[in-house]
């Protein structure tokens, strides 16, 4: 039996698992952290139709029941290397495990807004990031600074994506419909306050994302104002003070909220960009680089070493699992060629 | 959970043998700060500081209204850097912040573009016969203050604490646009939350007002106020700063920069005569300080050896607060000794 090292138990990692350990492969399934799926376990629902996220992680989970899975969570992959026709991996106890392929899933991290200082995430409790909105959605608790519900919230978009003062140029792809949809839960939650979405242009690129985007104005009365916040600061009243230019009106405006929502964006995780680094896979932005996007998306310049999901740059959880699909099929399409050149 | 973020970002400040640039305006607005800058670097710091008598303008505010251009400022900046070469020093500390803006433009350029560089050398040479380097280090004094801030701390005879409270001072700082809005990384803790000023009244016992309009113009702009059509985009954006500070009701606001220092204290007037309106609770208005001027305050110095007489707003209320003495007999007395004439009284500031 083949043995597969997969490297991140995200999305795309147990994906991946789960289609090779049915194509009677061994896998060795490493995640860092203690649980699998951590950038999913705080959403409360998923776009585009609002499912719950709670039952895509139990789902997700339930596939590395396999037998042929070994997983082993709070184990922190620090080297990959060649050994001759196989792989090395080595944990951070230095214990090592030799494989014939190895799929690197490290994922994404998000940005930090804390580097977006003039939005004063960190230093006024009335700014939050889209992470912790998420959080506040799924317990049911949205709070201003003085926990009160809020009656208007603003989300602003764009933070730490196409953006030049943080480095990321990049689009991070999944921010725009993320606010849509969060707008429209907090307008269920509570059909009296006023949300507001700041954008630069809204990137409505997926299956019934448009539809959403149209919905959240007509049936939740959700406003939308093409400009950037230049600055957030606190009132007296533990207000959140925004300034921006609505670029439609062209006039620059000001607005208080008890809400700043920062839509951040993907960066390359910490893991990814370490393990990219070692193997000298390292693309833009840290992530880490196929060989070409187009016909050879999971594979990069080592042969055996394969890249799935958003280690490679920025996706929703459709793409991600589309990603493993398409990876795991390239890597036994490999293990196959390299049984077949043994046999010769 | 701010100051974690102000504190973030240093920058390199020379620690002795400094070289030192006075400003065009602000011996005549805070005739005491520059004198009151040399004595804490000297007297209670024993650095080495050089006030050269021959300098000039940096041509900042003609620069700033295109009046010079730009090739004419950098030979003048050469020039003011000749003679710190010609006085042995390395580390220049221009004491107005739009010098130190204009400086650090200039040298950016240079070291973007040699051939300027060349070109402001053989202007220099052809026309003076002098010769220049760029400094080793460029820093505003401000700077200097906040590096050796707990050194002062332990000369001081005074802090920024209300002694009829116990609490602390409530201090509106404000930073002048070109200390590091235009270089982030020239400034200490960047653009955003410069800690310049805020680590000074923390070190000293006050509080630092966080309010909406902090980062906002004070008015000065250049062209706002120096175009007599403009100036009442001058005010407005004044008025704005202190509504938003109103609430918070601060003891007294302080900046780094002469235009900042000068507008927010005199405008005050104007908007006391236009609208009888005063952003305290007792008419007096909120004294404005240079950094050198609340240094020295706290260190013993005389307030009226520092000029605080010569404000639009009086600081006697603040003197009070913090239990600095002074003699009302000699605040108009001059330097020979002789009772100067009393200015004017305002209609509605009370002074």
């Amino acid at each position: 039996m083949k043995r597969v090292a997969i490297i991140g138990a995200g999305p795309a990692g147990i994906e991946a698992a789960a289609v090779l350990a049915n194509q009677n492969m061994e896998v060795l399934l490493f995640e860092k952290s203690l649980n699998t799926l951590s950038n999913l376990l705080d959403k409360a629902y998923l776009f585009p139709d609002f499912s719950l996220a709670s039952d895509r992680v139990d789902k997700l989970n339930k596939k590395l029941l396999h037998p042929n899975i070994k997983l082993c969570c709070d184990t922190e992959i620090v080297d990959i290397k060649k050994d001759g026709d196989e792989w090395k991996v080595v944990d951070s106890k230095n214990t090592s495990y030799l494989t014939s392929a190895v799929l690197l899933t490290t994922g994404y991290s998000v940005f930090d807004a804390k580097r977006k200082e003039e939005l004063g995430y960190g230093i006024y409790n009335g700014v939050i990031t889209s992470v912790d909105l998420e959080k506040m959605i799924k317990y049911n608790q949205i709070e201003n600074a003085m926990g009160e519900p809020p009656k208007r919230i603003v989300f602003l978009q764009c933070v730490g994506s196409r953006d030049e003062k943080s480095g990321n140029n990049y689009c991070s792809k999944i921010c725009c419909v993320t606010a849509v949809k969060q707008a429209i839960e907090v307008k269920k939650l509570m059909p009296d306050t006023d949300v507001y979405i700041f954008y630069m242009d809204l990137r409505m690129w997926g299956q019934s994302f448009e539809e959403m985007y149209r919905e959240s104005q007509e049936k939740y009365d959700v406003s939308y104002v093409r400009g950037r916040i230049s600055e957030a600061a606190s009132t007296f009243d533990k207000k959140i003070q925004i300034k921006a230019e609505d670029t439609l009106v062209g006039l620059p405006m000001k607005m208080t909220t008890d809400l700043l929502v920062l839509m951040v964006g993907m960066e390359a995780s910490c893991g990814t960009k370490a393990l990219a680094d070692v193997l000298q896979i390292k693309g833009e932005y840290g992530f880490a680089q196929s060989l070409n996007c187009h016909l050879q998306d999971n594979e990069t310049t080592q042969q055996g070493l394969f890249i799935a999901g958003s280690c490679k740059r920025p996706m929703g959880i459709n793409e991600t699992l589309a990603d493993a699909r398409s990876a795991s099929v390239v890597i036994m399409d490999y293990l196959n060629a390299c049984q077949e050149n043994n046999e010769l | 959970m701010a100051k974690y973020y102000w504190n973030e970002y240093q920058k390199t400040i020379a620690d002795d043998k400094y070289f030192y640039e006075r400003s065009c305006i602000r011996q005549t607005f805070f005739p005491g700060s520059e004198t009151a800058f040399l004595r804490i670097v000297r007297e209670e710091l024993g650095k080495d500081i050089y006030d050269e008598m021959n300098q000039h303008t940096c041509t900042g505010i003609g620069y700033h209204t295109d009046i010079v251009p730009l090739e004419t400022t950098m030979t003048v900046v050469a020039r003011l850097f000749s003679l710190m070469k010609d006085a042995g020093y390395t580390n220049y500390v221009p004491s107005c912040v739009t010098s130190f803006g204009v400086f650090s433009e200039v040298i950016e350029i240079w070291n973007r573009q040699p051939e300027t560089l060349a070109k402001t050398r053989e202007y220099l040479y052809k026309a003076t016969g002098r010769e220049f380097d760029i400094p080793l280090n460029l820093v505003h004094p401000s700077d200097i203050i906040y590096k050796f801030r707990f050194d002062l701390k332990e000369k001081m005879k005074y802090s920024l604490v209300n002694r009829f409270t116990g609490k602390p001072l409530q201090v509106v700082e404000h930073i002048g646009c070109h200390y590091a809005k235009i270089f982030p990384e020239k400034g200490v803790g960047k653009a955003e939350f410069p800690h310049v000023l805020a680590g000074m009244i923390e070190a000293w016992g006050g509080e630092v007002v966080d309010y909406p309009e902090r980062r906002h113009c004070c008015g000065f702009g250049f062209r706002h106020y120096l175009l007599q059509e403009n100036r009442g985009y001058s005010i407005a954006n004044t008025k704005k700063k202190f509504e938003s500070m109103e609430p918070y009701e601060p003891d007294f606001i302080v900046a780094n920069c002469p235009g900042c220092t000068m507008f927010m204290d005199k405008w005050q007037y104007t908007i006391a005569e236009m609208e009888h309106k005063t952003y305290d609770k007792d008419g007096y208005g909120i004294p404005v300080l240079t950094y050198e001027e609340m240094a020295g305050l706290l260190l013993g110095y005389n307030p009226w050896n520092l000029g605080l007489q010569l404000h639009q707003v009086q600081s006697e209320v603040l003197l009070n607060k913090i239990g600095i003495p002074y003699d009302p007999n000699e605040k108009y007395k001059g330097a020979s000794g002789q009772i100067l004439p009393k200015p004017e009284r305002p209609n509605n500031l009370l002074v």
